[in-house]
């Protein structure tokens, strides 16, 4: 630990410190709103249609909304199914090619791992047309989203396998399992319970990211947004109902994986010994777990 | 064992995935009371456009969802401004009632490939009609000519028209894009521009200070102006004269000789004055008459 | 491949300018997400909350939208600026809980004996955390910071939708809507310009990675 446990005069200054932080950071709420109060950001036509169920547009609102929040969700759990499929194949041939024969896989994979998702989803929405291939804006989102995040969960999947026992692939070999039915049989499926609470966290990645289909005009909630304050003329109120939304689908989801990374790193009863959660990759972070002993 | 675990919770996720797909479709734009008139009986001559569409009692209309007074998509989805109005006129004149017509988003950038990939009968989505694009699809019309202007902060005397942007270094916004966006570019630095991906944006912009001029079509900044409670003005005169046209597959003469017709009809009995007070009419006094049609080739 | 030639101008001036987003914002971020990472694990129980508040905050907000609340919510409040700075400044908060979390991990990875010597030679919160703590956290947050360094380059191809003009994805907005250039060369061109800062900053980060390896 970084300090002791408090004694009484730390304790005494902790609660004033918290009082001042308190009043400080009130201070400071108060400001803004009356900042905004000014501007007639908390007016009442303003604000009706969020939260006031008597307003003639809430229902039209929250309807759309939560439509246009669906297809959020439609399009983070397609592009989740299709990466983890594609990001599992892109790791096994990664793990059995020779290694002369990887950069075929490993060149791809970079030249998608290099590139902002924003532009996949563009380069996808406007070059499959011309190439005849014409889906609904749905699938060029959720093709770009895949042809990114398929190459992270691949790094997930390569790292989970990696992070299992040295024994276990020995032995599928001391058996006479060939590379591919070792991975297949022993250890992927040990390896999806390490990754799971990285996985989950590549899934809140996704949600976010589903929020760019607004540079495709796909019919996500902040293209909703967009539109719907041409006619409500609320963009801050509109803006942050939107944010707290995401906010708090984001937070459960990612409280889902340090939940799921809690009930894996402490022995089943079956007594298997805990396993050593996978590193951490890129944005998949997992809220900071200490592993015991650095 | 535990991989069994894992193929069922696969195949839930997939499943979850399929349920999910199925849903969440926003649902189509419905109509107001007050609709162009519908052809009943009308007879084309088989092969043409026009019996096809007839025939299959529904027409695909491409339009923009955002463009305030001209085609605008509100929250229950319906579409209202003149473009939709003209699309229904036509529509009519094809014997297809309003609720019967398609509505399919035509940003700028699309328009033509829409057109091409035959995703839409014809566009009408303040669609400035110009010889780069006569290569690639057909205009039926014009059926309005459009002006570009300066839309700034009342209290604003420095800038007077298009010149006087350079030198007082103005900061312009616009949408991303749109013609108008690139039609300013000759009257500014490349550092003056500002682009959104909506005009109500550029419209919040200049009223918080951040940007000294919104430029477009000088009737959607007539709109803003209307809604700033006297914080807005335009100045000068339009600048550009914008033919707002309806593409059509190229080469398509029959149709473009229909649509025209369909067209001076309007602007004889009425419908065409009336689609414009319902729309557009409301900010403006100025009533536009249908201009001089091209000649379809 | 006419068309890259053609405006390589452009290209030029937006990879340039990609970089000077990323330079402010990678600098702003490390900062500011180093800041946070001490109130995390501050024994002041208010930093402590504020620090948590603001990872749950912008680590779970789109940057989108985050981006929105720079360029539209600081006018309404009176803050008047470039949207080059808003843009900046959404790149910073934004990125700044991920490198608090990365800097978080960093600082868990510290052996306990290290903070426990601090404290027995008397060594005081700040200071063990100045001069024993930090330094060895920054040599084991390395990896993920750097993987959240190249995420965020990426990331400021979104800054180009919130009125930030002449970069990357502006760029590449411009040649293709507007004036109708064929599609595939244009985006290859705005592709190549994003690969030439991540892939070899992917390679350097590799090698940095390997030369500041901690064996325990």
């Amino acid at each position: 630990m970084l300090f002791d446990r408090p004694g009484p005069r730390t304790r005494r200054r902790i609660m004033v410190g918290s009082i001042v932080t308190g009043l400080g950071l009130g201070a400071l709420a108060i400001l803004v709103l009356v900042r905004l109060a000014a501007g007639g950001q908390l007016a009442e036509e303003k604000w009706g249609p969020i939260i006031n169920p008597a307003n003639p547009l809430f229902v039209a609102l929250w309807a759309n909304l939560g439509l246009a929040l669906l297809n959020n969700i439609e399009a983070a759990v397609l592009a989740m199914a299709l990466s983890m499929l594609l990001g599992t194949v892109l790791a096994v041939t990664r793990i059995s090619l020779p290694r002369w024969g990887r950069w075929t896989v490993v060149a791809p994979m970079e030249f998608f791992r290099g590139l902002p998702v924003v532009i996949a989803i563009f380069f996808a929405s406007r070059i499959l047309p011309e190439l005849g291939v014409d889906l609904p804006l749905l699938w060029y989102l959720v093709i770009g989203l895949t042809a990114y995040n398929s190459v992270i969960i691949a790094e997930i999947v390569r790292a989970g396998v990696a992070s299992l026992p040295r024994g276990q692939s020995e032995a599928a070999a001391a058996v006479g399992l060939t590379r591919g039915q070792a991975l297949r049989a022993v250890l992927l499926p040990q390896a999806i319970r390490v990754m799971l609470p990285a996985l989950i966290s590549q899934l809140v990645v996704i949600f976010k990211d589903t929020s760019l289909g607004f540079v495709i005009l796909y019919g996500e909630a902040v293209r909703f947004v967009a539109i719907a304050i041409q006619e409500l003329h609320n963009p801050l109120q509109l803006y942050l109902t939107i944010g707290a939304i995401f906010i708090l689908i984001n937070y459960l989801v990612g409280r889902l994986a340090v939940w799921t990374e809690q009930r894996l790193t402490h022995p089943g009863r079956r007594g298997v010994a805990a396993q050593e959660p996978a590193a951490p990759t890129g944005e998949a972070m997992i809220a900071g777990t200490s592993t015991a002993g650095g | 064992m535990r991989w069994n675990a894992v193929l069922r919770v696969g195949a839930a996720l997939a499943g979850l995935a399929m349920a999910v797909a199925g849903c969440g479709q926003q649902q189509p734009p419905g109509t107001d009371g007050s609709t162009p008139p519908v052809a009943q009986g009308a007879h084309f001559e088989p092969g043409t456009t026009m019996a096809k569409i007839a025939n299959a009692h529904a027409i695909r209309i491409g339009t923009k969802f955002d463009q305030p007074l001209f085609g605008q998509q509100a929250l229950g989805g319906k579409l209202t401004g003149f473009d939709t109005e003209i699309g229904r006129t036509i529509a009519g004149a094809l014997g297809i009632s309003p609720d019967q017509v398609q509505w399919v988003e035509a940003p700028s950038a699309q328009r033509e490939e829409l057109i091409k990939q035959g995703k839409v009968d014809l566009v009408v989505a303040t669609y400035t009609i110009n010889d780069k694009r006569r290569q690639q699809v057909s205009f039926a019309g014009p059926y309005y000519i459009a002006g570009q202007s300066l839309m700034v902060s009342s209290d604003n005397n420095t800038i007077t028209g298009p010149d006087s942007l350079r030198p007082t270094k103005a900061r312009v916004c616009s949408v991303q894009g749109s013609t108008p966006a690139e039609n300013i570019r000759k009257y500014i630095d490349p550092a003056q521009l500002t682009v959104f991906d909506v005009y109500s944006k550029c419209a919040d912009a200049l009223r918080t200070g951040q940007v000294d001029v919104v430029t477009t079509d000088n009737v959607v900044l007539l709109g803003f102006v209307a809604n700033s409670n006297g914080g807005f003005k335009l100045v000068g005169d339009t600048f550009t004269r914008e033919p707002y046209g309806i593409g059509i597959h190229k080469g398509d003469v029959a149709f473009c000789t229909f649509i025209n017709n369909a067209l001076t009809q309007a602007a004889k009995s009425g419908v065409y004055a009336n689609a414009w007070k319902k729309t557009a009419g409301k900010v403006t006094t100025q009533m536009p008459e249908l201009p001089a049609l091209d000649s379809c080739s | 491949m006419d068309i890259i030639l053609d405006n390589i101008g452009l290209y030029r001036d937006g990879l340039l300018k990609t970089l000077q987003i990323c330079l402010y914002a990678g600098i702003g971020s490390l900062v500011l997400g180093t800041v946070i990472a001490t109130f995390r694990v501050s024994p002041f129980p208010p930093l402590r909350a504020t620090g948590t508040a603001w990872v749950t905050v912008f680590r779970n907000c789109p940057l989108a939208v985050v981006l929105f609340f720079c360029a539209f919510g600081l006018p309404e409040l009176g803050i008047h600026g470039a949207y080059f700075w808003f843009g900046v400044s959404g790149l910073v908060l934004y990125t700044s809980a991920f490198v608090c979390e990365a800097v978080r991990s960093g600082i868990n990875a510290v052996p306990l004996g290290q903070a426990e010597a601090a404290r027995a030679v008397g060594l005081t919160y700040a200071q063990s955390l100045r001069e024993i703590v930090l330094p060895q956290a920054l040599r084991s947050a390395v990896p993920p910071l750097g993987s959240v360094m190249i995420a965020m380059v990426k990331n400021s191809a979104i800054v180009g939708a919130f009125g930030v003009g002449g970069e990357l994805f502006s760029v590449q907005a411009r040649l293709t809507s507007a004036q109708g250039l064929a599609l595939i060369p244009v985006l290859l061109g705005v592709a190549a310009g994003y690969l030439i800062i991540t892939i070899p900053a992917g390679v350097a980060l590799g090698a940095l990675e390997r030369r500041l390896a901690v064996v325990r």
